[in-house]
């Protein structure tokens, strides 16, 4: 899953580049501009995209680590602070 | 009905304007002083809590302080002026791709960067690059380059709340000042002594208590002043049709910018992975999970706050072409972009309440980002120059040290914000290039374990040489452009970004250099790169 998020992520980097429609003067709802709407939403799907990064590819071993030093140096023991 | 009281304001006005706007700014101020005051109480005294607030920052307030600092005049003001005269393709030069890059850099970056941080005690970036690297001399080295670019950044600010203050207190002090507008040096001044009087209260914890505050303000105050000029204009729908009539071109980017030029743009915010001021608060995080709403939130919060400024900006290019809007020229007779927020808000909010509530809220966001840059600056001062320098310093001398040399830089800041005005838009790209073209080293430095002390000398002096060199070709030569040409007020070289180049110019150095120098010791690797591979 973890590599399916990051190409989901390589794969928004692509859409973002929407030359589909770069002379396209619509105003969608009558009053935002076709391209503006698609990038707003481009907004929304990248939350969503790293609200998925987040469930299947956390980095927990490095967070692991981490406070793994923290519980070291609050013990006294020395740690590597 | 749509009514249009601009030409009024921005003219002659037969009787001075009222200053509730200026009093509801002013209480704003001293409601900052008593945040400082309160948070200064929470100061535990230590150059770690000073620093860094003791690693203490939960969830909500390391959103609100990251997205508060990376939102400065740049985004308001800027944004606003860019969208005037480029179109709606601004909101995907920079706010879309933020979206993607700023987070992907604290979810790839950030989160390892703070393990450090919590492993080895880490104040500021370049106390991670000293070790990374086995150099102290890296750190001499780097210490001014971050410096000199903070400089640019702290320029936005300050030009940006100088231009806006300016033209919402016009025809304030008829008489007094030069249009009856608070001049720049006054407001860039009290914005200065304001935010250094909380910073030296509490240091970083102060900066993110005043940063949650002010974030709310902002995003607050900016959906609230969209509505109210929406309504001023005669509704969403009748004020992007008077674009649609009168300046149909900014509602693409037809003509405006190229494919290329779009794409390029995409580099600009790898910025956020170099920030020293982003990395400090990144280390204020009291766990890795304190990202996760960082992390999904970001995106959404810069679309609350751009998608109204762009609009407001493309509304105002529609009015202008119209002949129903009169912006402030520069000298060179162009409309002055950076003033076109503070005229629209002037020209379309009725309520000075609202016009002073709205000014608060782009005042905040201004000092969200200049309150961390201050601390930064005296952490980098304090940690990475006269500490490695004179050994044993106390934590006292520590603090001091910091606010010291925090009041040299921005004393040194204000009086170039005073004489060098310039787009707040393009300045800001400019910083955020230099930030970018780095950003392969903090990259390369928790990702490759090849990369070597000399790869990142040599990255480091060619993003020196190539940002300076085009930085002169662009703003400082009056002749034939060396390398680029300037489009639709955009320096470009190639028809790209310069930022391409540069960027280019450090990878190709930091990999090649690094690949034919000695790799760093076994010992280094396996401090930086705790986590084996199965």
């Amino acid at each position: 899953m973890k590599n399916f998020v990051y190409a989901l992520i390589v794969l928004l980097a692509i859409v973002h580049q929407d030359i589909w429609w770069w002379d396209n003067k619509t105003l969608v709802l009558g009053f935002m501009p076709l391209g503006l709407f698609y990038h707003a939403l481009f907004s929304c799907m990248a939350a969503a995209v790293w609200a998925l990064a987040i469930k299947w590819a956390w980095p927990s071993d490095i967070e692991a680590w981490a406070e793994e030093a923290f519980v070291e140096s609050n013990d006294g023991q020395g740690g590597e602070q | 009905m749509i009514h249009f009281p601009s030409l009024v304001v921005l003219g002659q006005a037969a009787e001075p304007a009222s200053r509730t706007p200026l009093y509801i700014i002013i209480v704003y101020m001293c409601l900052l002083f008593a945040l400082g005051g309160i948070s200064s109480r929470l100061f535990r005294g230590s150059s770690k809590d000073f620093f860094v607030a003791s690693q203490s920052i939960g969830p909500f307030m390391l959103l609100m302080s990251v997205f508060g600092t990376t939102m400065t005049a740049f985004a308001l003001v800027g944004s606003t002026g860019k969208a005037f005269s480029l179109g709606i393709g601004t909101y995907g030069l920079m706010a879309s791709s933020s979206g993607l890059i700023h987070t992907a850099c604290f979810f790839l970056i950030g989160i390892r960067m703070w393990s450090f941080g919590k492993k080895y005690g880490y104040v500021t970036q370049i106390q991670f690059f000293r070790d990374r690297f086995e150099s102290k001399g890296i750190g001499y080295l780097m210490f001014p380059i971050l410096v000199g670019l903070i400089i640019p950044y702290l320029l936005v600010g300050l030009i940006g709340a100088g231009n806006y203050i300016g033209g919402v207190t016009r025809g304030m002090f008829p008489g007094t000042f030069e249009a009856g507008a608070v001049p720049a040096w006054l407001s860039g001044l009290i914005i200065c002594l304001v935010v250094l009087f909380y910073v030296f209260l509490g240091g970083v914890r102060s900066a993110v208590w005043a940063n949650t505050f002010q974030t709310i303000v902002f995003m607050v105050m900016g959906l609230v002043g969209f509505l109210v000029i929406a309504k001023g204009l005669g509704g969403l729908e009748a004020a992007s049709q008077k674009v649609m009539e009168n300046a149909p071109q900014k509602l693409s980017r037809e003509g405006l910018m190229t494919p290329a030029h779009f794409i390029s743009y995409m580099l600009v915010p790898l910025s956020v992975g170099m920030f020293p001021h982003l990395f400090q608060h990144w280390l204020t995080a009291k766990s890795a999970k304190s990202f996760r709403l960082t992390v999904i939130a970001h995106p959404i919060c810069i679309m609350i706050v751009w998608v109204p400024c762009i609009l407001i900006g493309i509304w105002a290019a529609g009015l202008y072409e119209a002949g129903e809007l009169r912006v402030p020229q520069l000298p060179n007779g162009k409309p002055n972009a950076n003033a076109v927020l503070s005229v629209m808000v002037k020209s379309f909010m009725d309520s000075p309440l609202l016009i002073g509530l709205f000014s608060a809220g782009v005042l905040a966001a201004i000092m969200s980002s200049l309150d961390s840059q201050f601390v930064c600056i005296g952490s980098m001062f304090t940690n990475d120059f006269i500490v490695p320098l004179k050994g044993e310093v106390s934590d006292k001398q520590k603090v001091w040290l910091g606010r010291g040399f925090i009041v040299f830089i921005v004393f040194v800041t204000y009086i170039i914000s005073i004489f060098k005005p310039t787009s707040v838009f393009n300045l800001g790209v400019w910083c955020f290039s230099g930030f970018s073209a780095l950003f392969p080293i903090a990259f390369a430095s928790v990702y490759w374990r090849r990369l070597t002390k000399a790869g990142v000398i040599a990255s480091v002096l060619a993003t020196a040489v190539t940002w300076a060199l085009f930085i002169y070709d662009a703003l400082g030569n009056k002749g034939e452009k060396w390398f680029g040409e300037v489009h639709a007020g955009e320096y470009l070289i190639a028809g790209v970004m310069p930022v391409t180049f540069i960027c280019l110019a450090s990878l190709v150095a930091l990999i090649g250099v690094s690949l034919v120098t000695k790799a760093p010791s076994q010992s280094t690797i396996d401090r930086f790169f705790p986590i084996k591979k199965a």
